[in-house]
């Protein structure tokens, strides 16, 4: 108690001196405390920086060729280069397949190794030696009796552990699923992170627009929003589908066309109940111009609430893409999605890996977003307190 | 009782929990209130003077707890009771009436409601005697036709009756002890002297204990029997009102008893230039009815105000709440569309698209009342000063603008070391510093002042007076100041404009209006500032 009573009291009537100037606001530094006092989304979030990261590097850890190829002495990196087969005394102009067991014997013949990433395989690589018919189950999986014909065809194989291991099994065209699952990872990611950016740009400076003129503009601008969210989403991709080719641009296309409606209101009341400020009103005596005072003195204030939103608009964003692949109106056919990985479960039932590796991945994902958007929203509550 | 204290605060301390920083709010206060009696407890904002009357009620959030002390009402320690039994304190044996009328009572429900639900609640009245009682509770507040009123809702009334019906709401259960955390701090002068008359009233007739919580020493003075002077969490000086008044102790009671506004306004100038001039100035606001929005009449905010001010004048406006100050100036400055000519510098300004007035507006500029909401939380010092820089020399290099602010904020009295900060780290005579620092950076000849001191501390308004004073002086300044504090317009005007309903009721140089004021408004909005007393009925509004 003793200790309590010493200290002097009333922060905010002392006139400390200290001219330290910080990088972070103190307020953004309580900010960042309280996310880090978040421990589920602060863990959250290292989890799926570096999942994300790993995954951004997707060519380097999942690919059908070798890092690194010494033949006859030199070395070679087919991963960043083009080398022709001939390069390696083969017959073809074209790009060596390193996962030929013809062009693993040149090289090995010259006294020639090669380094693999940790997954042999690129997501659209098919795997012809595969024990049974594709979808076939984990390599672990299989019993030697199952695996002998496959062993045979490879090179220096003597047993199962031998062979590429499809650690999760392959999907029904004999692709690797961990590969797919890997690279349909991070394009979901890219993808919803690129649709909130620009839906979310969209959405500011429409309800930015919205809020701060108010009246008519307001008015018209929110009977049409009305109008146009009204528009079913899925039979417009099911139209522009049929008449456009399937892409990942022409898909971010169409959803931007939807998904910019989310921020609106959030950001439409922040600008109706700031622009009535006092500092804005001074700015406005100041003659500040209405694009200035939008961006400069109202902005900024209106931003907490839409960061709070972000985290859930990206992970529905993710949903919308997994949804449309799933229904096959998403990317097209052979791009590795998880939306199609779940499709192919559900088509092949009596291959559970398909379906438990996208139900998993999509879970995983999504819940790691939903705890660091519950981080941020607590972190940038003014009345949380965390004891 | 009589003479036995019927509340003993006995080394009470209390203190905030955030993070793991402690914060003392209330640092070991001692005081008692005898049967009858009034105690003030006064003090600037943040002294601890609310969080004491809180905690009497235990009202204070979880995250405040008591290091030491005792609360010690009618010989019971309230701070060792159970929930259950505060609940029968409260509302019963001691209420409280807040700052706040507007958002002190329930907005959905009709003010007999409110107050049967407390007589329900505690004494278990019910029907025909529970709504005699309502009747008579809202006649002794002074609430005409309380009959009629039964029904109304809190936003059918004015403040002043809001408060009035919050005073009936405390005393329905005829409590021993009754709180008043500046009850009048929210309401105009002339209704503040109405409510002080009638709460020294009831307790004459009632003979309740009240401790009543206040920054202004008029007040005190005016209500208390004793009083507690607060300072950062403690008493620094207690005793009877007469003796603290004639003879204070503390050096801060001193100030505080000193910090009276100077009377020492700037001179007329009948020869100097005119800086600005209206013509039957107009702001309505039409109201609109029916399908086609077809008007059917008018909201008359400013309704045919002519003035002229001449360079290095002040000319106070003053009137109650709504009669059209801040409306006139943000008119004059064209803020908001009015009809009638202005005139600013020689040259009419009236009907000026935006970007036409930009030139007009490095000379004049507006400082406003609150001076939390008129600085932008997320712009550092420098760059809210700058800003009018950024707007009207935008060749200046980044450098030469914040050296700019930093002389600005040096002429205001403020630390140019400090402009890096963010304003929620300057208090709130501070702040309104840099409000003037904003203002004064384009070096206007014309500002307009829109209550700039009352949202201050006693202190801080006379420094923040001096500082604008001498600022004029320097700068060759004129003034529109508004204001519904006479003390401090009759400290820097030159000449004084009395505006009820959005006209002008009363227009002169402020020796002879104050000396001889015509109107009965005048004389009523007089009285109840400089000496707190209320006016006859229909003077002034209720």
């Amino acid at each position: 108690m003793d200790q309590i009573t010493q200290t002097p009291v009333l922060e905010q009537h002392k006139e400390n001196v200290e001219t330290k100037q910080e990088r972070l606001s103190p307020i953004n530094k309580r900010r960042w405390e309280n996310f880090k006092r978040h421990r589920r989304g602060y863990w959250s979030l290292w989890i799926f920086s570096i999942l994300f990261v790993l995954s951004l590097g997707a060519e380097l850890v999942a690919n059908n060729k070798p890092f690194f190829v010494s033949y006859d002495g030199k070395s070679y990196y087919p991963i960043f280069q083009f080398y022709p087969e001939t390069t390696f005394g083969g017959d073809f102009e074209t790009e060596a397949n390193y996962r030929d067991p013809e062009v693993q014997r040149l090289i090995k013949e010259k006294n020639g190794y090669m380094v693999w990433p940790v997954i042999p395989f690129h997501y659209s690589t098919i795997n012809y030696d595969v024990p049974t018919p594709a979808p076939s189950k984990p390599t672990w999986m299989y019993t030697e009796e199952e695996c002998k014909v496959a062993v045979s065809k490879k090179l220096d194989a003597k047993s199962c552990r031998d062979l590429d291991q499809n650690w999760l099994g392959t999907d029904t065209a004999a692709r690797d699923v961990t590969a797919r699952m890997i690279y349909g990872f991070r394009i979901s990611v890219v993808f919803g992170l690129t649709l909130t950016i620009l839906s979310s740009i969209i959405g500011i400076a429409a309800g930015a627009v919205q809020g701060y003129f108010g009246g008519w503009v307001d008015l018209t601008f929110q009977r049409f929003i009305e109008i146009w969210t009204s528009i079913p989403t899925l039979y417009v991709l099911l139209i522009v589908a049929a008449v456009l080719p399937q892409g990942f641009f022409i898909l971010l296309g169409i959803l931007l066309l939807f998904s910019w409606t989310s921020l609106v209101g959030v950001v439409r009341a922040e600008f109706l109940r700031t622009r009535n400020f006092e500092y804005v009103q001074a700015a406005r005596a100041l003659g500040v111009s209405n694009s200035v005072l939008m961006y400069r003195h109202i902005l900024p204030n209106a931003m907490v609430a839409t960061l709070t939103f972000m985290p859930f608009i990206l992970s529905g964003s993710v949903m919308t893409l997994t949804a449309l692949d799933y229904l096959g109106y998403g990317l097209p056919p052979g791009s590795p999605s998880l939306g199609e990985l779940l499709n192919q479960g559900r088509n092949n039932l009596q291959a559970p890996w398909l379906g438990i590796t996208g139900f998993f991945t999509v879970a995983i994902l999504l819940t790691l977003l939903i705890f660091i958007g519950e981080a941020i929203r607590d972190a940038f509550d003014p009345r949380k307190t965390f004891s | 009782m009589s003479g036995a204290a019927l509340l003993e605060i006995k080394d009470f301390s209390v203190a905030f929990r955030q993070g793991e920083r402690e914060t003392l709010a209330v640092d070991r206060i001692s005081f008692d209130i005898k049967k009858g009696e009034t105690v003030a407890v006064v003090g600037e904002s943040g002294s601890g003077k609310s969080v004491t009357g809180l905690s009497v009620l235990r009202l204070l959030p979880p995250s405040a707890h008591h290091p030491s002390g005792e609360v010690l009402f009618q010989g019971r320690d309230l701070l060792k009771l159970s929930e259950r039994e505060m609940r029968g304190v409260r509302g019963n044996d001691i209420t409280m009436v807040f700052q706040e009328p507007m958002t002190s009572l329930n907005p959905l429900h009709t003010i007999g409601q409110q107050i049967l639900e407390m007589l329900e609640v505690h004494r278990g009245m019910r029907g025909e005697e529970a709504r005699n009682r309502v009747i008579e509770l809202l006649t002794e507040v002074g609430i005409p036709t309380p009959e009629e009123r039964l029904g109304s809702y809190p936003h059918q009334l004015s403040g002043g009756q809001r408060q009035r019906v919050m005073i009936a709401l405390a005393l329905a259960n005829e409590p021993e002890l009754f709180i008043a955390d500046e009850p009048t701090t929210a309401l105009d002068v002339t209704v503040q002297a109405q409510i002080l008359k009638l709460l020294k009233e009831l307790q004459g007739r009632l003979g309740m204990a009240m401790l009543f919580i206040t920054h202004d020493l008029n007040i005190v003075r005016k209500i208390a029997d004793r009083v507690c002077v607060m300072k950062q969490g403690k008493i620094v000086e207690q005793g009877l009102v007469e003796e603290i008044f004639r003879n204070p102790q503390h050096p801060y009671t001193k100030a505080l008893l000193a910090a009276e506004p100077k009377v020492q306004p700037a001179p007329p100038q009948p020869d100097a230039p005119m800086m600005i001039s209206t013509d039957n100035l107009k702001v309505w606001y039409p109201i609109k009815r029916g399908l086609f929005k077809k008007t059917v009449g008018h909201i008359k905010a400013v309704d045919g105000v002519t003035l002229k001010v001449r360079r290095g004048e002040t000319l106070g406006v003053v009137g109650e709440s709504g009669s059209g100050k801040t409306t006139l100036g943000l008119a004059l400055l064209r803020l908001i569309s009015s009809d009638g000519p202005i005139v600013f510098l020689g040259k009419p300004i009236q009907g000026l698209k935006f970007k036409a007035m930009r030139p007009f507006r490095r000379d004049m500029q507006i400082v406003f009342q609150d001076p939390y909401g008129s600085l932008s939380p997320r712009m550092s010092i420098t760059d809210i000063v700058s800003e009018g820089l950024r707007v009207h020399q935008p060749q200046m290099s980044a450098e030469e603008r914040d050296q700019r602010a930093a002389a600005a904020l040096k002429d205001v009295g403020l630390d140019p070391a400090t402009r890096h900060r963010y304003p929620h780290e300057f208090s709130g005579g501070q702040r309104q510093r840099i409000a003037v620092a904003r203002a004064m950076v384009l070096e206007p000849s014309f500002v307009v002042l829109d209550e700039p001191t009352s949202a201050l501390d006693m202190l801080v308004q006379s420094q923040i007076v001096d500082l604008l004073r001498d600022l004029q002086k320097k700068r060759e300044l004129t003034y529109l100041f508004i204001s519904h504090d006479l003390r401090v317009v009759a400290a820097l005007a030159s000449h004084v404009m009395v505006m009820k309903n959005g006209k002008i009721v009363e227009q002169g140089p402020a020796e002879k209006l104050f000396k001889s004021p015509e109107s009965d408004y005048t004389r009523a909005l007089f009285a109840a500032a400089f000496s707190l007393e209320a006016a006859q009925a229909g003077a002034v509004s209720e």
